[in-house]
């Protein structure tokens, strides 16, 4: 699969020109793209750790990654890294560093082919070992397509439990990128979430990535883990340094509210955050904001939960409409709250066509279209 | 130290200066390791008039030359035995013991009695779906036989001889294909995918060539963990076009795989012809391309697949290196129970490879030879086989299949909310609609 080579080196290359002291300076500022604000635009609102998870330090979502890595090989000797470009520290630096500190047997380059890539790790996974896959970019997991969906999903299926690939995680950027066009900015989680057999994750900031990741590479079960690209130098925060993990298939309530219930993933969460405050501000409305956190198997009961509360639902993605994983939700609350709902469940999602370079600020569920989509409900 | 490094190397000195890495600091092991191109550079510094290009060693011509494929003969097919059953040299004799061939013809033969059987089983509908081995048996035992019985197997389809060989009983085949309560995987797939932990037989699944580069990625995993063990993996002449095939030989190659790749070529995948599978000279001819140890032989000629398998092994295992081998055969049977191959070839053709050159035959005749076989032998051996595999297929055909709640089950190791509630409605469902569903040939739903 080709990678536009000047493209991923703007993507990335703009961090190495980037101090951290930079980047912690901008964590709370907008995202711009361009030189101009964009309604697509999102603010990154830093969580805090909580005080009994001890020692934390201030790192941004890519090295959240890497330190989640460098536990994950230092806590086991099997586990290894590989894929296009990682042994340098990977084009997205999430890698830097292991190589030199783990091996050069346990973080490498492979040829640039994901289907082996994923293959490989099923290979790994199959006889016991922990393989930690990253695909360069979620836009290119689709060569490996077969690979995911027709042997690591169901390996343990088919022999009965004789044989597992619970060792293995697919990790891969993921998401609108400002200018990422057609082939770095996918959102590829519902064609995943049509597998059984597979877990689908994607985290929305540092304390998260780090403890899913962890979760990810642990789960006796083959994990695709989405890093949303856009965070990996924008989302700073004090993550804890020690071992720790994020159960999975649980959804958060990152805000509790009376009126709609707000539910997405990834970067849309801090799209999302402030909505809640922009209707809130503008309408009166209280809103409840819930981060899915995992695609499959997904948290139905806190939705439902909410739901039931606040009798409106509007669920956000980057991904277009049709298809998107905002269905299944909305189908399945539609079937369990039917009583409780007082609006028409609302999907505000990417339109029905490849992600564009030049329209993306038209494309994407931005704040302005969530919050139409609220007063929709709230008029109804 | 700094004259380690060669003036010419420019690639080293640029590094050396953008780093600001004094010389005697780059010379040392440490950062040779890390960059190890700079032993390439030392190569290339022997004559400036050779191409410095990183992507191939190679010498500058003025002659514009294609490199043609049909300039030079096919890669030699490497026998042991003749037709006839005769060692050829005898240097090449692997010179196994009694005991050990006649296990092999065992082998071989009760093969052979499995899939007259199971074949025919299938054409009275008492199983689904079935694939014979006929004409290959000897490219399954020669090669079993060669390798350490913990070594990993990764199969396509046609290899049960392989699995036969490791001491997996007729009982257990044929439980899979009947898919009853004492299958090991509980039903769920089409008959011959056969699989066991027991056996280091990784379970059969049905796409093509996707165990290829799991087959690198398990033997980099036995690399590390400093096992003395190699990984074997089949597949057949028409799996070798899929991608897959491309990125296991590439990766295992890249990454120093201990990995055997045995090619089943026998001529056709289903219907269509090796002319229509590929142009070149087989697959043998590709191993070269991916910078591996490579060789052909004749895969009806038992001896001469377990010499090559044997020492195909040792390169794996001593030199952490992939190997492939293409083992020349024919497919007697036909495709599967839901092919006739005399749609698209002739039965002549057929006929003279069921007569003339089969590795059964041709392994009888050199026991023959060597007076460990005779007629009552074989009376008796083929008529106590027979015996065996119908006694098993009664006895598997009689029990009932597993319990409908293993639909539901080993989807994840846990069973998630969403599908033990699936699970429920299924039992309710079922239980309030017995009369449609047949319950009495299934274990009973806990």
């Amino acid at each position: 699969m080709s990678v536009n080579m000047a493209l991923l080196r703007q993507i990335a290359g703009r961090l190495t020109s980037m101090s951290l002291q930079e980047l912690s300076a901008s964590q709370s500022a907008p995202i711009i793209h361009g030189s101009r604000r964009f309604a697509s635009a999102f603010k990154f609102v830093p969580d805090a750790a909580s005080p009994s998870d001890g020692e934390t330090t201030k790192m941004n979502l890519f090295q959240a990654l890497n330190n989640a890595m460098d536990v994950a090989l230092t806590s086991d000797s099997t586990a290894v890294i590989f894929g296009e470009d990682v042994a340098f520290g990977g084009v997205f630096r999430c890698t830097v560093g292991l190589a030199d500190k783990h091996g050069k047997d346990r973080v490498f380059n492979t040829p640039l082919c994901e289907q082996g890539i994923v293959g490989f790790g099923i290979g790994m996974a199959a006889v016991g070992a922990t393989a930690i896959a990253e695909i360069q970019f979620a836009d290119y997991i689709y060569p490996a397509f077969d690979q995911i969906i027709n042997e690591a999903a169901k390996f343990r299926y088919r022999s009965g439990n004789m044989f597992d690939v619970g060792g293995l995680t697919i990790r891969a950027p993921w998401g609108a990128v400002g200018h990422g066009a057609l082939y770095h900015s996918q959102s590829p989680e519902a064609f995943f979430a049509h597998i059984p057999g597979v877990k689908v994750v994607i985290p929305r900031s540092p304390i998260q990535a780090k403890g899913l990741l962890l979760s990810c590479i642990r789960d006796p079960n083959p994990c695709i883990f989405f890093e949303p690209k856009v965070l990996y130098r924008a989302a700073v925060e004090q993550v804890p340094v020690k071992d720790y993990m994020i159960p999975l298939s649980k959804a958060e309530v990152l805000q509790e509210g009376s009126d709609v219930t707000l539910v997405g993933w990834g970067t849309q969460i801090h799209v999302l955050r402030e909505v809640a405050q922009m209707a809130q501000e503008k309408l009166g409305v209280s809103c409840e904001l819930i981060d899915l956190v995992t695609i499959l198997p997904w948290d139905k009961d806190t939705i439902i939960k909410s739901v039931e509360k606040t009798g409106r639902l509007l669920v956000a993605h980057e991904a277009p409409i049709t298809g998107g994983f905002a269905s299944e939700i909305a189908s399945s609350v539609q079937e369990e709250c039917f009583l409780q709902l007082e609006a028409p469940i609302q999907r505000v999602c990417g339109w029905d066509s490849p992600f564009p370079h030049i329209f993306e600020p038209f494309y994407l569920p931005d704040k302005w279209r969530c919050l139409d989509a609220i007063k929709k409900m709230i008029n109804y | 130290m700094a004259s380690l490094i060669p003036k010419t190397c420019r690639f080293l000195r640029l590094y050396q200066q953008q780093m600001r890495i004094p010389a005697q600091v780059i010379a040392s092991k440490q950062i040779r390791n890390l960059h190890y191109s700079a032993k390439r550079c030392q190569e290339f510094a022997i004559d400036d008039d050779t191409p410095q290009y990183p992507g191939s060693k190679s010498v500058f011509t003025e002659k514009l030359d294609f490199l043609k494929p049909d300039e030079y003969d096919g890669i030699p097919v490497y026998r042991v035995m003749s037709r006839d059953g005769e060692v050829i040299d005898p240097d090449q004799d692997p010179g196994l013991d009694k005991d050990m061939v006649v296990k092999m013809y065992k082998t071989m033969t009760t093969l052979n009695t499995m899939d007259k059987i199971l074949y025919e089983s299938q054409r009275q509908g008492r199983i689904s779906f079935y694939m014979t081995n006929y004409g290959e048996e000897g490219t399954h035992v020669g090669s079993a036989a060669a390798l350490n019985d913990k070594d990993i197997v990764f199969g396509q389809y046609r290899e049960a001889g392989v699995i036969l060989w490791r001491g997996f009983s007729l009982e257990k085949a044929m439980n899979q294909c009947y898919g009853n309560c004492n299958d090991l995987a509980k039903g769920r797939q089409m008959p011959v995918h056969y699989g066991s932990k027991e056996h280091h037989f990784m379970t059969i699944s049905s796409p093509l060539a996707t165990q290829m580069p799991h087959a690198s990625g398990a033997a980099y995993a036995l690399k590390r963990a400093g096992r003395d063990l190699c990984v074997m993996c089949y597949f057949g002449d028409g799996a070798a076009s899929e991608g897959d095939a491309h990125a296991a030989f590439n990766f295992a190659a890249t990454l120093d795989a201990p990995v055997i790749f045995f090619c089943r070529n026998n001529g056709y995948a289903i219907s269509t012809p090796t002319a229509e599978q590929y142009r070149g000279d087989g697959i043998a001819i590709r191993g070269p391309a991916y910078g591996m140890n490579t060789i052909r032989v004749d895969g009806n000629d038992v001896f001469a697949v377990y010499n090559a398998t044997k020492a195909a092994r040792k390169i794996a295992v001593e030199e952490s290196k992939p190997v492939l081998i293409e083992a020349m055969t024919y497919r007697i049977g036909h495709h599967s129970t839901s092919d006739d191959s005399s749609a698209y070839r002739s039965v002549d053709e057929v006929r003279y490879w069921d007569s003339e050159d089969h590795p059964i035959g041709r392994l009888r005749r050199y026991m023959m030879q060597k007076e460990w076989w005779d007629i009552d032998t074989e009376k008796a051996w083929m008529a106590e086989t027979k015996k065996d595999v119908l006694q098993e297929f009664q006895a598997a055909e009689k029990l009932k299949k597993p319990s409908p709640n293993h639909m539901l089950t080993d989807v994840y190791e846990e069973m998630p909310v969403h599908l033990q509630r699936q699970m429920d409605e299924m039992k309710k469902h079922v239980e309030k609609h017995k009369e449609h569903y047949p319950l009495d040939q299934f274990e009973e739903m806990k």
